[in-house]
């Protein structure tokens, strides 16, 4: 085994577990960013419910949940083990003057900056939403019935709605999401590159999917947010215990 | 002087300029005005003439690297106003012309700052980590013998001339640089394509990049993260598509070679 850890220790071992871990955090982006799509619709969550449901109860995606969990941890640990080392490199007296914003983009120099940014907001987040769910300890839900289910299911709905009514929440969720955009706009075709996938013919349309990518995701997760804030169709149920059961009679648009 | 511009007007500048005595004791930047300085001159003649000037005073010399001044050799190295070899594309320090100053501009002077690039003295770095890389597999092995014929390996138009790319890679250490990391990697990598190009190559293609990058990691250079500064600040041009190759190369030698450490 010496030789895959020594493989995976050097510098473009390193490397390539920041590209595939990336890449990887980059097909789970997606996937959120529909679920959160579901938020906007106007059916007081039902969808939205319905899938968050889903994704906490399929064994499938429960065990992509723990793949996905180790994808956060390497990619951070890597990320952050590399910038300590990258930053000893240059040695202890760097350059008193140096333009590199003359040779190359502020997001590619600042990826660890923006990734410790993201880090922050992915914990913010992840106690807000994902603790909640998980633990009742930490809130838990409260049970709603969605039309399709026989049985009740937790209402993220309600937290997301009353979460983005607060103005500094928001605001933290659409800052967070400048620098996820930032994120991307590097490290989309950095991956590609650092997996050796790289040709005449298709890095320029590598380059144009990725700054696309980095921009489409980007806006339309700090789209939902900013969207809830506004309107005032979106409003939380009122919770008075954890058992409040609640009858939607429409039901869902993706399941007609 | 012929090829000179008449209208050329000398220029005063101010120097601030990196001295250090030697590898352990602490450096900092030391003003000099330099005059009457000839747009037509090089970088390298300017400082030349600022160390005339210093001697003519008594005072010890600005150290820096130079060699061949015709931008082939790669022994100038001057990170000058931020950049590396200047705020000119595509040029070595000394191909870098006082005319693309300004007449009263001041001129920031710093040697390459990487810990696997030790300064000897002021503005000249050790730059020998580099060649202990190519010791370690930037090499094709020939049995002695006849002298093979030119055309005995047909190679195609389209690959000698892509190997030829890399190969222009003269070995100066801009791209580390220049680079945030201090990465060699723009400098291992056009090796490495270059030989992996070409037939000759072949033989030892997977120990090559092996060894060349475990070379480089035991050197303390940085990784790559696909910044970009050092094709940028390249004066031959070499390519970030040879960082790709090299990414390739190694991956697949890891995985296929008899190697096991």
């Amino acid at each position: 085994m010496s030789w895959i850890s020594n493989t995976l220790t050097s510098s473009i071992g390193r490397k390539i577990v920041m590209a595939t871990t990336g890449l990887f955090l980059c097909s789970f982006l997606v996937v959120h960013l529909l679920i959160n799509l579901q938020l906007l619709r106007h059916d007081g969550g039902a969808s939205f419910n319905f899938w968050a449901e889903f994704m906490g109860t399929n064994p499938i995606i429960r065990f992509m949940e723990i793949v996905l969990m180790l994808g956060f941890a390497i990619h951070i640990y890597q990320g952050l083990a590399l910038a300590w080392k990258n930053k000893k490199a240059r040695g202890a007296q760097g350059y008193v003057v140096n333009h590199s914003e003359q040779n190359s983009q502020w997001s590619s120099r600042n990826m660890a900056l923006l990734g410790t940014l993201l880090l922050i907001f992915l914990i913010i987040h992840l106690m807000n939403f994902w603790v909640r769910s998980r633990f009742d300890a930490f809130g838990g839900l409260a049970m709603v019935k969605v039309p399709n289910l026989d049985h009740p299911v937790g209402d993220l709905y309600s937290v997301a709605a009353a979460s983005f009514k607060i103005p500094w929440y928001v605001a933290l969720y659409a800052v967070a999401q400048i620098a996820l955009g930032y994120h991307l706009w590097h490290g989309f075709r950095s991956g590609f590159q650092t997996l050796g996938l790289k040709h005449p013919k298709y890095t320029p349309a590598v380059y144009y999917t990725g700054y696309v990518f980095s921009v489409v995701i980007s806006v339309l997760f700090a789209l939902v947010p900013v969207v809830m804030f506004f309107d005032d169709q979106y409003q939380p149920r009122q919770a008075t215990n954890q058992k409040v059961e609640q009858s939607l009679t429409e039901e869902p648009d993706v399941l007609r | 002087m012929a090829g000179s511009n008449p209208n050329a007007k000398p220029m005063n500048l101010t120097l601030k300029v990196w001295r250090q005595k030697n590898r352990v004791s602490e450096g900092g930047i030391v003003d000099y005005k330099v005059k009457d300085i000839s747009p037509d001159m090089s970088f390298l003649e300017m400082l030349d003439v600022l160390n005339e000037d210093l001697l003519r005073q008594g005072q010890e010399p600005v150290a820096f690297d130079h060699d061949c001044r015709e931008g082939i050799c790669g022994s100038c190295n001057l990170f000058i106003n931020g950049r590396a070899h200047g705020p000119e594309q595509g040029t070595t320090t000394c191909q870098l012309h006082m005319r693309k100053f300004s007449d009263g501009d001041t001129i920031t002077i710093e040697p390459w700052r990487a810990a696997a690039f030790p300064i000897n003295k002021d503005l000249s770095v050790d730059r020998s980590a580099f060649d202990r890389i190519i010791q370690a597999g930037g090499y094709v092995s020939i049995n002695t013998g006849g002298t093979p014929d030119a055309n005995e390996i047909p190679i195609p138009k389209n690959i000698a001339d892509r190997a030829f790319e890399a190969a222009t890679c003269i070995g100066c250490g801009a791209c580390v640089a220049a680079c945030k990391n201090a990465s060699a990697m723009l400098f291992v990598s056009a090796k490495v394509s270059q030989l992996a190009l070409l037939p000759q190559g072949h033989i030892e293609r997977k120990t090559r990049v092996e060894n060349m990058v475990a070379q480089m990691d035991k050197e303390g250079f940085g990784a790559c993260t696909n910044i970009g500064s050092c094709a940028a600040e390249c004066p031959v041009g070499i390519s970030l598509e040879n960082i790709a190759t090299l990414n390739q190369e190694f991956l697949s030698a890891k995985a296929t070679s008899n190697n096991l450490a």
